[in-house]
């Protein structure tokens, strides 16, 4: 019964779980470029529950670290006719994406903190659906998260497009980014410049 | 803008840091608009215990980071400034507790209580809800008269009348800014309250019969309200009658009623030396007191040199003295000897509750002022001083209160002559004798600060310069708080209540006095209605 939830649940699978720490995970896609939006909340579930995280990179590369991509449409029309003369490149090449786990869901309740132990290797990620962000982003506590950690990308890029993301799911999508806003601002209240510059990019 | 009702349910915000003698610093929620926040409001706050009450005395801007201020925000754009508002950029507001009400029944029996100690942190703050206003200032009743209302509220500041005769009062402000409005209230405050009878040296005669607004409307006096308990005594008939005024007493002073020590208080106003002020001394002595103003003014110039040559009095100083005294003669009201004994009629009404009011029509400088309020006070003091001691000895019954309300009362009671005039003892001392002083002046730096310090309770108009606002707030708690207070203070119809008459410092807006409407509140009968009061009390006496 449990396990047929489950599935049903991950209808919406898009990527699996190809790299696992407490903080972040990779997932590597189904299909190549397929990848859900920077900034985006997914969540891959097991049996201890379900882990939410926020996309912070998206990366598309060779699957063979020893064989480099290399440029092939010198003789074509468009992007397109390179993956048809070379139907071989949707297996070579794969898209991932990097997840940083912002919370999670143990029994019903849903905690805006890292769980106990990382997402497993090979479950499944999906992208949550809008009332799932909706709910999720009642609470404004897992900014915390994203505003102190260190990434190989901008981390304001990254937490302003998860709270535009996160606006569409609203009913007053204005209302939530001035309650984001105020959020920031109590979080970063001593570095007005660093403030001011996420907040122009929540427009 | 949002009704009362709304604004009473509102929190404010919460209380961050303070001191009990510096106030608690109160950030504002970012749904307060800091422009709605004015100085002398009043705010309650929910401590664990008790409930506090207190005064804004300051608000402030504050960011959370000082480079905010170096680069502002772009707050042309409306989502940055509605999210910056309450969070990096705030508003605090410095509240003043000064009073606590206990959360429990014991508490609210005792009433408020001066606040001893401050709020705990972040203790919510709401403004005053308008029972939290009467819990503290109370009613209106038989001892309570109500002055004006607190700020952008309808509630009834109220003055403890019967504790505010019991000491020497004050009322200070700029010149124009309500002083003359606000004392006229006071002593209706006190007829109506029948707590005192009061002695009014009415310098510009605007208090008796009828006075004058700034813009030219006439407002009605003290006699014109209440007929029966006022008396209107004047010291120029002729100015009197020119207004239409009905007036009961000509007073007139005989040169045989002023005393060297009368001279002795004109010396700046006559522009007398001191050497000229030990000659009047000698003079009396060798007059005798009755009798050397006339005898000195009417000595001849042959007449003069034998005495002063006997007196051993030097010329120059015989001269300014006799310059000054000449200055005397044209004050019509002295008389070689007055047909009538002022004090005595001046008592006789005072005693039967009636209320004096002393114009002096065209007399009103300072040399006339100063000479006969002095003079009056003098014997009327010494008449109370007596009784009061009779009364120790258990043969009378205590007199009524007496209050006497002085204008320009730096002239009195400077440090310089406040030791030696009667104004002085009086503010000092005649409490015990059931005489007090309301004083009116413009300049109370000039006041001796032992008289300051003795006042009972303080009302102050506007004050802008530094020295007269120190003056006004020695020894009060909370003094630099309340001197924000003070200096932005309106320019009309606006005051600062504090002292042993009301539980805790108050602004108030000054009670409206001059419509027909504030009259009748004010318990004035038209004579239409007068008439018919009368005939109802005869029928009923036949009843």
């Amino acid at each position: 019964m449990k396990n047929q939830k489950l599935k049903m649940d991950m209808a919406s699978k898009i990527a699996e779980v190809i790299e696992a720490s407490s903080a972040e995970f990779t997932a590597q896609c189904y299909k190549l470029d397929q990848s859900p939006p920077l900034g985006s909340l997914v969540k891959t579930q097991d049996e201890l529950g379900e882990i939410y995280g926020v996309v912070y990179n998206v990366e598309t590369h060779s699957l063979d670290p020893g064989r480099r991509v290399i440029a092939r449409g010198e003789n074509l029309e468009s992007n397109e006719d390179i993956f048809k003369v070379n139907p071989q490149l949707a297996r070579l090449l794969s898209t991932d994406f990097k997840v940083m786990v912002v919370g999670h869901v143990q029994g019903k309740s849903l905690y805006h903190y890292l769980p106990p132990k990382p997402a497993s290797i090979h479950s499944f990620v999906c992208t949550c659906r809008l009332e799932e962000v909706r709910a999720f982003t009642q609470s404004l506590d897992f900014l915390n998260l994203l505003v102190d950690v260190r990434l190989s990308v901008p981390v304001d890029e990254v937490t302003a497009a998860c709270l535009r993301y996160a606006s569409q799911a609203h009913s007053d999508p204005q209302g939530f980014l001035v309650k984001a806003g105020k959020e920031l601002a109590c979080l970063l209240g001593s570095d007005t410049r660093r403030l001011n510059s996420l907040l122009k990019r929540l427009k | 803008m949002k009704d009362q009702n709304s604004e009473e349910r509102t929190n404010l915000g919460v209380v961050v840091s303070g001191s009990l003698t510096r106030g608690v610093e109160v950030k504002l929620d970012a749904s307060v608009l800091v422009e709605d926040m004015v100085v002398g409001r009043y705010i309650a706050i929910e401590g664990e215990k008790y409930r506090f009450f207190g005064m804004i005395t300051d608000v402030s801007l504050e960011t959370t980071d000082p480079r905010a201020a170096i680069m502002p925000p772009d707050v042309s754009d409306p989502f940055i400034a509605q999210v910056i508002a309450g969070t990096t950029t705030y508003g605090k507001l410095r509240v003043l507790p000064m009073l606590t009400i206990g959360g429990d029944a014991a508490g609210i029996l005792e009433g408020p209580q001066p606040a001893k100690t401050v709020p705990a942190h972040f203790s919510g703050v709401k403004l005053a809800s308008q029972r939290d206003v009467e819990l503290v200032f109370g009613a209106e009743d038989e001892r309570r008269f109500y002055v004006g209302t607190p700020l952008d509220m309808e509630t009834k500041v109220c003055l403890d009348i019967s504790e505010f005769v019991k000491r020497s009062n004050g009322v200070f402000g700029k010149s124009g800014t309500g002083k003359t409005f606000l004392t006229r209230l006071l002593l209706v405050g006190m007829l109506q309250k029948g707590a005192a009878a009061s002695l009014v040296f009415d310098m510009h005669s605007e208090y008796g019969w009828e006075g004058k607004t700034e813009k030219g409307y006439k407002v009605k006096g003290l006699k014109q309200l209440f007929p029966s308990k006022v008396a209107i005594f004047t010291l120029d008939e002729e100015s009197s009658r020119r207004r239409r005024v009905s007036t009961d007493v000509v007073v007139r002073i005989g040169y045989d009623e002023i005393e060297p020590e009368d001279v002795d208080l004109l010396r700046q106003t006559l522009n007398l030396t001191e050497a000229s002020i030990q000659a009047v001394y000698q003079l009396a002595r060798e007059f005798g007191d009755r009798k050397w103003l006339e005898a000195v003014l009417n000595l001849n110039d042959d007449d003069s040199k034998q005495l002063i040559s006997k007196l051993n009095i030097h010329d120059s100083t015989y001269r300014n003295l006799r310059r000054g005294l000449d200055n005397l003669r044209r004050f019509s009201f002295l008389v070689s000897r007055a047909p009538d004994n002022s004090v005595r009629r001046i008592l006789e009404y005072l005693d039967r509750g009636i209320n004096v009011i002393l114009e002096f029509g065209r007399f009103d400088d300072f040399a006339a002022y100063i000479l006969v309020a002095n003079l009056l006070s003098r014997r009327i003091y010494a008449k109370y001083r007596e009784n009061a001691e009779r009364e120790m000895g258990g043969e009378v019954a205590p007199a009524h209160p007496l209050v006497i309300t002085i204008e320009e009362a730096h002239r009195f009671l400077n440090p310089e002559v406040s030791s030696r005039t009667i104004f002085g003892r009086i503010a000092r001392e005649m409490r015990k004798y059931n005489v007090t002083l309301l004083v009116i002046d413009q300049r109370p730096s000039g006041i001796d600060s032992e008289v300051m310090s003795q006042l009972g309770t303080k009302i102050t108009c506007l004050l802008d310069d530094e020295r007269d606002i120190d003056s006004v707030l020695t020894g009060t708690a909370g003094k630099s708080e309340l001197k924000s207070v003070l200096s932005k203070l309106e320019t009309k119809q606006q005051a600062l209540i504090f002292g042993h008459a009301v539980p805790m410092p108050v602004v108030i807006k000054t009670r409206e006095y001059g419509t027909a409407e504030s009259y009748k509140e004010l318990g004035f009968l038209e004579a239409a209605e007068m008439k018919r009061k009368t005939e109802k009390d005869i029928e009923g006496l036949w009843a």
